[in-house]
This record gives C-alpha cells, structure tokens and sequence, in this order.
C-alpha cells in the first residue's frame, strides 16, 4: 500500500537547501509558481522506505518567520495553514555546519509552532576545513529532534536523511521556547482571548506585515482587536524575543558543538582580500562580464546558426514534399517558421543562465552587490539591483522578480521600471539579424564592427537603464527607509548537478512560456496575410494578369502574391500605420513585425520570415534563410529596404520601445498597480520613437 | 562618547552595546546583530560604504547610514 506524505524543506539562503531538494527528488520536479503570485514552487516527489512516498516542496530561503519579501511570506502562510493541501507532516530544517548559530533561530521558530521538524547539517565535508566538531546525541537531546549531518557534496548522509523522513511520527514537537515571558501580561491576555490557538502561533499573525496576502486565518481574524502595541513595541518585543531565542541556541551549541579556530583554514578571507579590493575586485568583475558577453554572442552563435538553417531546410522539404494546399502552407510558413523563431533562442539563454547560476553558486555574486552598492546608490539603485540589471540580459521576467530582495521600496520600484532598457535575449535575434544585413564587414583593433556594434547596444541599454534610474531618483517622491543587509555567504565549487538543473529549467520556462506567445503570434499572422476582404485580395491573380501583360510565368507568379499580401488584412494594418514609421525609414512590412513585436520583441524575426516567405512564394524552392530573404527585400522603385540608415533606426527603436506583453504583466503583478507598466509601455516607446526618427533622418 | 560601528576600521573588532531597534531592520538582528554580540570589520568598499563585516559568525554587508545605529566598544588589540 502506498502512502503519501508532505514535507516541506525549509532554511536560510546559501545553506545548500535546494542542493538537498535536488539530491532527494532527482529530477523528478516540477517548477510551477505559487496561485496569483510569482513566487516560484518547487515540488518534488521522493521514494521513501516502505512503500512511502514523500512530497516535498522546497520553499523559499528564509532568515526567520518573520517575513520581509513576498517570499519569505510563502513560507509562513504554508506553516500556519493547516488546512492547506501542503501544510506538512514534517519540516525539513535545513542548516549549513558554518553557521550553524544563525540557521538555529528559523529552527526554533518553527519548533514553537510544534511542527515536527528534522534538522538537517549539510556541508558536512567542510567540518574538517573549520575545526568544527558535533556532538550530536547532545543536540539532538536538547534540540529535542534528530538530526541528519549530511554532505549534499559527496552525496553523503542522504539515505539517513530519507530514513529520518520515513519515521517522521517519532519526532518530538515540544516548542523550544516559551514566547510569553518576554511579556507576560499581553501574551496572558492574548492567550486567554484565544484559548485554542498556539501562542506562538497569535504572536506571528500579530506581528506580521498588513501587506501581505492572507489565506485561511479566519478562526484568528478577530485578532485584528489585539493589535493595542505600537509598532515600535512590537519591534522592542520581537527583539527580545531574538535575544531569547539566541540564549537557547547559545546554551545548547556551548555544549554541543566545538570550534578549535587554529584547525580553521581561511579560504574565504584570503579569496575576499582580492575579490572585493577596491581595484582587482573591479577588474575581476569587468573581466568575467566580457567573459559572458562572449560566450553569449560568439559561442552561442554556432548553434544557433544550424538551427536557423535547419527550421528554413525542414520548411522547405515539407513544402516540397506534402501535398500542396491550406495545411501545407500554414504549416511551413506558420507553424514551423514559428517554432524555429522559439528554438534559435536556446544557446544564448542557455549560456546566460549558465554564467548567472555559477556566479550565485559559488556566493561571487554577493560580493558584486557589495562592490556595486555605493555605485548604484548615487543613481537611486541598491547594491542588489546589479543582479536584476545583469538578469535583464537574459530576460526582464526572472530580472524583474529577482528585485524582490531589495529592502528599500523606492530602490526596488526603480530597479523594476529601468531593468526592461538592459538587452533581454529576445532582442538579440533582432540585434544578430539586423547587424547582420546593415553593418559593413571589417575591423577595428581585432574586433569586428560587427561584434562591436553589439557590444555598444548592450552598453546603451545598459547606460540607458542607469540613468533613467537617476532621473527617476530625482522625481519620484517615495519615502521609504533604505535598508542594505546582504550575507556574504562562504565560497564554494558550484555543483554540476545544481548548475545543470537551472540551466534546464529557466531555458525550459523561457521557451515554453515565450513559445506559446511566439507560435500563435505567428499562426495568427499566417491567416492574416494569407487572407484579405474585398476584390482585390480575391481577384489578385486577374488584376496583376491585366497590368503586367508582358511578364514571365515566374515573375507573375511573384507580382500576384506581393499583391495578394499588400491586400491581405495584415497588409491592411502594416499600410496603415506606414505614414507613422515611414520617417523612421521602415516600410509597411516592418510596420507589421513591430505591431506584432509590442507582444514579445523575439516575434519580430519570425513575423517578416512568415511575411517574407508567404509573400515570395517562388524563392521557397532555394535554400533559403531568413537573412537573404531580408537582403533581398526592395521598395517598388528597387532601392533596398534595409540600409544603413533604417537598420540603425530598427536596432535604436528595439532597444529602448517596450515591447513585451509578460514584462508589462510582471511589473504589474510586482507593483500591484498598472500604473507603473503603463508609464513603461508609454515613455520607453515613445523616447525610442524619437530616437529612431533623429538617427533615420540623420544618417540618411 | 560612545563609538558607533561606522567608527569601526578595518580589521578592528569590537561588542555591540546597543542596537536602536527602530532604525535596524529586524532581519539584521535576527542575523545576530544584537547587544554583547562580537562584531569585526573585514572588508570596506570604496568610499567606505558599504561595510563587510562579521557579526557573531555571520559574514555579512550593511551601509554605513545603519551602522550609525548600531553602538559599540571597540577591543584593543592585543
């Protein structure tokens, strides 16, 4: 018989806790996000002994139970709901060995609440290098628990741990500490007000922040009555509280565990002296920067290519090969030109999220956020806004939801209106093409014009992002306490097992989420330009049969379906909003694309290769890409459509217009008002308007 | 006067006498910046904000306009 149980991991950042999630379920995990907020769930399920089977959510990192994120409040809505599907039947505390004293105080607070806990130690390897020993038969005692002293490094202790787990019914849930004394006439009180609830319990609803989301509280509600302290006596409170809690720990640890600090090698001081010194420290950052752009630009573009050419290869041999009619056509102008626009985004993302990953795995980029802090601070920004500006060139989504642990609200809402000007992967298709068609080959001191031409419009968004965020400094006015506490956590070895899991994952995410977008951007596209109203659309073939009398049977052929196409609805829309783009030097064609583009930027590549190939239907028998099909393309009196003037003009607009539905909806979803998104969507396109204009008319 | 740990130079140690609970957000007590805790400065950033300390074990990065809240006796170095 089979039987299901829940546990929750929880523990601070940097304990290694989802190094354990990984080495418990494998790769049996699912990510998904938390109902109406973007808080990431992380659920998996693990075999246990028995025929038991466990289900283990691995919950946000949290310092204590009191919350100060979004986050952070997750944990603490779950441990007091015990009517939720995932409250636990046992909690993971996850610690690392290192700090040990710290990881304790989450520990006894959820001990209070009198769930069953195990305590985990990981890093268990590292004991040696520290000079640290337990004497764990005396924590467990005194910490009334068990304890599982595990290494997630050398995959030791993970069995002891699943056993532990099987046996949940043995753990004890005796509290460890009595809140009451540090004010015994309010919790009195507030106990005899509620005689059936844990007094802890009333203490964490009580001092809870207001503007967090509530769920199920509804017997503790008329708690609201109790609020009669000051906030500022809460505060005194809680932190009487945390001094209580510290002499618990301070007891049990003097006994239990052993610190000989002239065992204890200092890696990390000796790492810190040169990666956070004033001048290496810089440099070393600049360095593994250039290191990422590279391996972003030029190493992801092999790839890339062949699967660009494969998806205009696969087209065509469809086109040749089916039967001809409505499913071929939208099949290899729609559909597959619509996935090989989703796939040819996989080796940037993937590289990106593979340098980002290592950089927080090995706890390096903490101490970025240290360096950057004074930096950032002059331009309205925190030392923790670096992360989300770094993000943002993979994507403003994750960018955007990493900005939740910025303390200070007005440094985190800058942080998200200007984190969408950094160069999000969706823009490098557009970037690569367009560069591609328009910049001259050649070379400058070893680089080419090229790559540099890259590099400088990710410099642009960058700079862009960074004073925007200066202007905005000076003109919100937001009060908000600037609060900066960062952990800088030991450094390690990234695990490859860890690295490889969130490459996959993010990657995975991206191209679903985006491909979902992408693909019926582009479905929808195909029936618009594959249908029009009125004559004509319909007499296409007729009327240019009667004009052009003189051509070849290829040529006609040609000239009808650049009719059709002018005519078809989509054509419709993109003359129509020609007058409006035409001094930026685009034609209507481009019009479409960057009407479908305010959906997702990453659609405008696959758009024109859907308009282009539906509106050249001979050139479908070459072998041929996206690319020379944009090269190719000519106004009616043959001069080129992509010149230097409108391909700068093109890459100037995509880096500053806000063009992207999910980034709109995150920001809302953050800021908890459309405010904000919509003086992104209104300000950024309508400065990239302007700047597309000045650079067309200029360099024409 | 009582020294406060923006006074604190690298490489000094010292107790925290006094935290002014009001300006130092709770999570920085929770990460053992509490009274009788030791504290020592390891690492400061240009223009000496912000400060890389260790308090009470805990490796960690706080500003300077919060380390004003916090008082402290510094140990003379042996």
């Amino acid at each position: 018989m089979s039987k299901q149980i829940n546990v929750a991991l929880i523990g601070n950042p940097n304990t290694g806790k989802t190094s354990v999630f990984n080495a418990l379920t494998g790769l049996n995990q699912k990510v998904g996000n938390y109902p109406g907020i973007t808080v990431e769930k992380k659920e998996g399920v693990c075999k246990l002994s028995r025929g038991i089977k466990a289900h283990i959510i691995d919950l946000p990192g949290t310092y204590s139970l009191n919350a100060s994120s979004l986050d952070e409040n997750v944990v603490i809505e779950l441990l007091l709901n015990k009517n939720d599907k995932d409250f636990p039947d046992i909690a993971v505390v996850v610690s690392d060995v290192e700090n040990l004293k710290r990881n304790l105080l989450l520990f006894t607070q959820i001990k209070d609440l009198e769930i069953p806990a195990i305590l985990v130690i990981n890093m268990s390897d590292r004991m040696h290098y520290k000079g640290i020993s337990l004497d764990l038969d005396y924590l467990e005692e005194h910490l009334q628990t068990k304890i599982a002293l595990i290494s997630t490094r050398k995959n030791e202790g993970i069995d002891n741990l699943k056993n532990l787990i099987s046996n949940y019914k043995d753990i004890s849930v005796t509290p460890c500490i009595d809140p009451s004394e540090i004010d015994a006439e309010y919790f009195n009180n507030l106990q005899k007000a509620f005689p059936n609830q844990l007094i802890y319990k009333l203490w964490l609803v009580i001092t809870q922040d207001v503007n967090f989301g509530k769920t199920n509280r509804k017997e503790i509600d008329a708690i609201a009555s109790f609020k009669t302290k000051s906030k500022a006596d809460l505060k005194r409170l809680q932190q009487k509280e945390t001094i209580k809690r510290y002499q618990f720990i301070n007891n049990v640890l003097k006994k239990g565990q052993t610190i000989d600090a002239s065992q204890a090698k200092d890696l990390r001081s000796k790492l810190d002296r040169v990666l956070t010194h004033k001048i290496w420290g810089y440099l070393i950052f600049f360095v593994i920067l250039l290191l990422m752009f590279q391996a972003v630009y030029d190493w992801a573009t092999y790839p890339t290519d062949f699967i660009d050419e494969s998806f205009a290869a696969l087209a065509d041999w469809v086109k040749n090969t089916l039967p001809p009619g409505v499913f071929t056509n939208l099949l290899a102008e729609g559909i597959i030109a619509g996935i090989g626009g989703i796939m040819v985004f996989i080796p940037p993302i993937a590289f990106l999220f593979l340098f980002i990953s290592l950089l927080e795995e090995s706890g390096y980029m903490s101490r970025v956020v240290f360096l950057m802090d004074n930096v950032m601070k002059r331009f309205g920004l925190s030392g923790k806004s670096v992360v989300p500006l770094i993000s943002g060139n993979a994507c403003a989504i994750p960018a955007i939801m990493a900005t939740r642990n910025i303390e200070s609200w007005k440094e985190r809402l800058i942080t998200i209106l200007v984190t969408p000007f950094t160069t999000c992967s969706a823009r490098l298709p557009v970037y690569v093409i367009i560069i591609a068609l328009v910049i001259p080959e050649g070379d400058f001191i070893g680089f080419s014009y090229k790559s540099l031409t890259l590099m400088s419009l990710y410099i642009i968004g960058f700079l862009t992002a960074i004073i925007s965020a200066y202007i905005l400094n000076k003109v919100l006015k937001i009060k908000s306490k600037s609060f900066f506490v960062i952990e800088m956590p030991a450094y390690k070895i990234p695990l490859v097992k860890n690295v490889a899991i969130t490459v996959v994952e993010k990657t995975k995410t991206f191209v679903f989420e985006a491909g979902k977008i992408i693909l019926a951007i582009s479905i929808v596209l195909w029936v618009l330009a594959s249908y029009g109203p009125g004559e004509q659309f319909d007499n296409a073939e007729h009327i240019v049969k009667t004009e052009y009398k003189l051509l070849t049977d290829d040529a006609l052929e040609d000239k009808i379906a650049a009719h059709k196409l002018e005519n078809s609805y989509i054509g419709i829309i993109g003359k129509t909003i020609e007058p409006l783009i035409k001094p930026l030097g685009y034609d209507w064609k481009i019009g479409i694309g960057l009407v479908t583009s305010f959906a997702a930027r990453e659609v405008f590549v696959g758009t024109l290769a859907t308009i282009y190939s539906v509106g050249s239907a001979n050139n479908a028998e070459d072998e041929d890409t996206i690319k020379n099909r944009m090269a190719n393309e000519t106004y009616k009196d043959g001069s080129k459509v992509f010149t230097f003037a409108s391909g700068i003009s093109l890459l100037l607009f995509y880096a500053f217009a806000m063009q992207c539905m999910s980034t709109l909806a995150i920001v809302k979803r953050e800021t908890n008002s459309w405010k904000w998104p919509m003086l992104q969507l209104t300000v950024m396109s309508l400065f990239a308007y302007i700047v597309a204009l000045i650079a067309f008319q200029f360099l024409k | 006067m009582q020294d406060t740990l923006a006074h604190l130079k690298r490489g000094e140690k010292a107790i925290i006498t006094d935290v002014s609970s009001i300006h130092i957000p709770l999570k920085l007590l929770e990460m053992g910046c509490l009274p009788g805790n030791a504290v020592k400065l390891l690492q400061l950033a240009p223009f000496k904000d912000p400060m890389y300390l260790n308090i009470n074990g805990t490796h960690l990065a706080i500003r300077k306009e919060t380390a004003i809240h916090i008082q402290i006796e510094k140990i003379e170095h042996e």
